[in-house]
């Protein structure tokens, strides 16, 4: 069993208004050293896989088809 | 006479509504189809409509989108049936690829339920063929991810095959961008596909049919509808 963690981000050059609400919402706190804030979703997947690179396909698969949607969105992949 | 079809998934919430617009409405046949439901037998149109499919986990549309009727549902419009998506119907078709673009939270974060107003753009597709270029109907909508994204050679290319079919625009019919409310690109509110049988929209014309409920402008959309269907 792998353990697969995916990172799934809005493409820079998409608009992040939950990003911007948040940074904006930091500053008010005073955290005016953040300059920038970008919201993405963080997904753990246990993964029955005979190999790291048979888990690696399925998962990069799982995120293709519906973890992410790539017309405005990218996924990075770890496995452990 | 044509029959309907509407999709019922679970979490679908304007199922009725698009169900009362067309039975008791528009006098139409009219069937619910359970998100389980394979068979699209003896269905002329089908309408995909709004509510919180699945609870909209992960992003809208995108779970209801592998759902058994889905399938069917991506054939009968490769075929060239007519399939009509309003609000969460309209992400689902995105997601499933059948318009293309994809849809992010209103700009301003807020869910909005109003009534707005929307221009029709063209002509050219059996659901506004009965309407006029320029004509402004104001109808609810009611949607936290109405924000549509097009990549710029997509925009083009929807742009370039007469695909908007309706923008969000003033009263008078301007293209502002106070009129934009939910910030989504070229302001637009509802697009086709390119073989013109497939459209997706997020302003609700099944909740403006009769003056009881505060505005009947989306009944010429279903005119016009049932006007080609019968021609066709």
């Amino acid at each position: 069993m792998y353990k697969a963690k995916v990172n799934v981000t809005l493409r820079p050059s998409i608009l992040d208004p939950k990003g911007k609400a948040t940074h904006h919402a930091l500053q008010n706190l005073g955290i005016n050293q953040v300059k920038k804030v970008r919201i993405g979703k963080f997904i753990e997947l246990d993964v029955n896989a005979d190999s790291e690179a048979a888990a690696k396909e399925i998962v990069e698969s799982a995120c293709a088809k519906l973890l992410a949607n790539e017309v405005m969105e990218d996924f990075e992949i770890e496995i452990n | 006479m044509a029959t309907f079809g509407v999709i019922v998934f679970p979490g679908s919430n304007c199922d009725h509504d698009a169900y009362h617009a067309m039975k008791h409405v528009m006098n139409c046949e009219v069937k619910f189809l359970w998100h389980k439901d394979t068979d699209l037998s003896g269905i002329d149109f089908l309408i995909v409509p709004g509510g919180f499919s699945y609870g909209d986990y992960l992003r809208s549309g995108a779970i209801a989108r592998f759902s058994p009727i889905m399938q069917e549902v991506i054939k009968f419009a490769e075929k060239g049936g007519p399939v009509m998506g309003i609000c969460n119907g309209f992400q689902i078709l995105l997601e499933a690829g059948l318009i293309p673009g994809a849809m992010m939270h209103n700009h301003k974060l807020r869910f909005v339920c109003k009534n707005i107003n929307m221009r029709c753009e063209t002509t050219n597709s059996l659901f506004t063929s009965g309407l006029e270029k320029g004509q402004v109907f104001n109808i609810p909508v009611s949607h936290g991810e109405g924000n549509y994204f097009i990549s710029d050679d997509g925009l083009k290319s929807l742009q370039d095959n007469d695909q908007v079919l309706f923008r969000y625009s003033d009263a008078q019919g301007n293209l502002t961008d106070e009129a934009n409310f939910n910030g989504s690109i070229d302001n637009i509110a509802g697009i086709t596909n390119t073989g013109r049988n497939v459209l997706g929209m997020m302003p609700h014309p099944e909740r403006a049919m009769e003056m009881i409920l505060g505005s009947e402008d989306g009944k010429p959309i279903f005119d016009s509808i049932l006007n080609s269907l019968s021609v066709a």
